[in-house]
């Protein structure tokens, strides 16, 4: 994503709006793009979701079987977070292995959803020890139009509230929904030129040394948080993009995710 | 190993540190004969080793930039560095490390004095106790240095944590393992935060705390990097100005 190919002339445009207080199209600094997700979009998959955030596109199918649990967690249900930046969604991508970039999304969207404990994995267990069920979050970006981070966590945690447990296909019982007690949401924020910034769009983020993805919880506690990119950020910096962060986490799931 | 009643009593930690106390730090300084610049850092029972290599050619030749060098970072844990073999070569976990690494060492290497060139810098874990990125970003800081390459800084890193409602800095594996959150921090002396990871609960008035309690151990871990430097160099100097 850090190789996208931006004019100068463009750059400096940005940045001069920036120091002007404007941003290229025309929102506020915290303001997001606007924002639609879907639910169902996929009748095959457990659960999915279709997420639109300003020009960034994507889709975030949930696949739920049975396996075998992790020895050191018998009693426990299993969640495993997939992302790919494949070359439709953009002319910087390339087929091929996950690279750092789109393992960072995904173990970025993973860390939310874990550490927040939002699915009780506890209850995702059949039968200690032998069977429990098996969670896949695959998300599937189609157009790239920046903050994909805050795109996919949405997505992610929109199509696991829809999602139901396979259990009459797998003969253990009746389809019951993914047990959810929280609901983490990402916000992102860059930093040009001294300014904060949520959601940024493209062209933002490829002229943005840093990026800051702050993960919140229902009750405002923190869950997760990542820095990327190669400029640091100062601690009043960081403490401002909390605060804001869950303010804005706070909007975002009442408005979105209707809790 | 079940997880221990308390992993803080009477206000001492369960390896006998106070909740602001680092683990003891150990490093040498050019351990390496081939590489330009290298270390050896111990932190608590994490062993690591760091070499830098270059400025060097870039090879593949398309990664090289025009107008400056490319860092590379490369973080690999030993297969017998921990409990359970790890199975050799890079996995998500340590490709997603080695990503934030370089990316908490780049602000204070001078890239552009080396366009077309690439600094490599590889970190070996040789025993992993918690805080394996923090180990090696600090030993990879010093054998930049070491190698010669111009730094605005350094670079320290630590990471703090909360266990029993407790905010401690530097975690160690238990409390790891058992603990509520875990928060990786890099910072330069000056106090700009070049990595900031965060996973598991925090209040906002917590991570506040919390960032102020890392910011105090990457101190502490600036100046001992500092003297292991000074140890090696000043030596050095001493003996030309002795002929």
């Amino acid at each position: 994503m850090s190789n996208e190919i931006m004019s100068e002339l463009r750059k400096d445009y940005i940045y001069n709006l920036m120091i002007k207080g404007e941003r290229e199209d025309g929102r506020k600094f915290d303001e997001y793009r606007e924002i639609t997700i879907d639910t169902n979009v996929i009748e095959k998959a457990e659960g999915s979701a279709r997420v639109k955030l300003g020009d960034t596109h994507l889709v975030v199918g949930v696949k739920i079987q049975t396996g075998t649990p992790f020895p050191d967690t018998p009693d426990q249900g299993v969640i495993i977070t997939n992302l790919e930046l494949i070359p439709l969604a953009s002319p910087v991508f390339e087929s091929g292995p996950p690279r750092e970039d789109a393992i960072e999304l995904a173990r970025v969207v993973d860390r939310g959803i874990r550490e927040s404990e939002s699915i009780d994995l506890s209850k995702l267990c059949i039968t200690p020890g032998e069977k429990v069920w098996m969670v896949f979050i695959d998300v599937h970006v189609l157009d790239d139009g920046g903050n994909i981070m805050d795109a996919a966590s949405l997505g992610a945690i929109a199509a696991l509230m829809t999602a139901k447990l396979p259990a009459q296909r797998f003969d253990v019982g009746e389809d019951t929904p993914v047990p959810m007690r929280d609901v983490p949401v990402a916000v992102t924020a860059v930093e040009i030129g001294g300014t904060i910034m949520l959601d940024p769009s493209l062209n933002e983020q490829s002229i943005a040394g840093t990026k800051l993805t702050v993960i919140s919880n229902q009750d405002g506690g923190l869950s997760g948080m990542q820095k990327s990119g190669v400029l640091p950020l100062t601690t009043e910096q960081i403490n401002y993009i909390v605060d804001i962060s869950i303010e804005k986490a706070k909007e975002l799931r009442e408005k979105f995710l209707e809790i | 190993m079940v997880k221990p009643e308390k992993l803080i009593e009477n206000g001492i930690r369960l390896d006998g540190r106070k909740p602001d106390e680092i683990r003891p730090i150990k490093i040498k300084v050019g351990v390496l004969n081939r590489a330009d610049g290298s270390c050896y850092f111990e932190f608590g029972g994490n062993k690591v080793i760091a070499a830098v290599y270059g400025p060097r050619e870039v090879h593949p030749r398309h990664m090289q930039k025009s107008n400056s060098a490319v860092v590379r970072y490369r973080y690999n844990m030993a297969s017998f560095s921990v409990e359970d073999r790890k199975r050799p070569g890079p996995d998500r976990r340590s490709i997603e490390v080695s990503k934030v690494s370089r990316e908490a060492l780049e602000p204070v290497i001078f890239q552009e004095y080396f366009p077309r060139s690439a600094i490599d810098i590889f970190v070996e874990v040789l025993q992993a106790d918690a805080g394996t990125r923090t180990a090696g970003i600090n030993a990879a800081s010093i054998a930049l240095a070491d190698a010669g390459i111009p730094m605005k800084s350094l670079v320290s890193a630590c990471a703090v944590g909360k266990v029993d409602d407790t905010l401690v800095l530097d975690l160690n594996k238990d409390e790891d393992n058992y603990g509520q959150a875990d928060m990786p921090i890099a910072m330069t002396p000056d106090g700009n935060i070049t990595l900031l990871q965060m996973d598991g609960h925090l209040t906002r008035e917590e991570f506040k705390e919390g960032l102020e309690m890392a910011k105090n151990g990457c101190l502490m871990i600036a100046q001992m990097q500092r003297a292991a430097l000074l140890e090696k160099y000043s030596s050095l100097m001493e003996g030309e100005v002795n002929e």
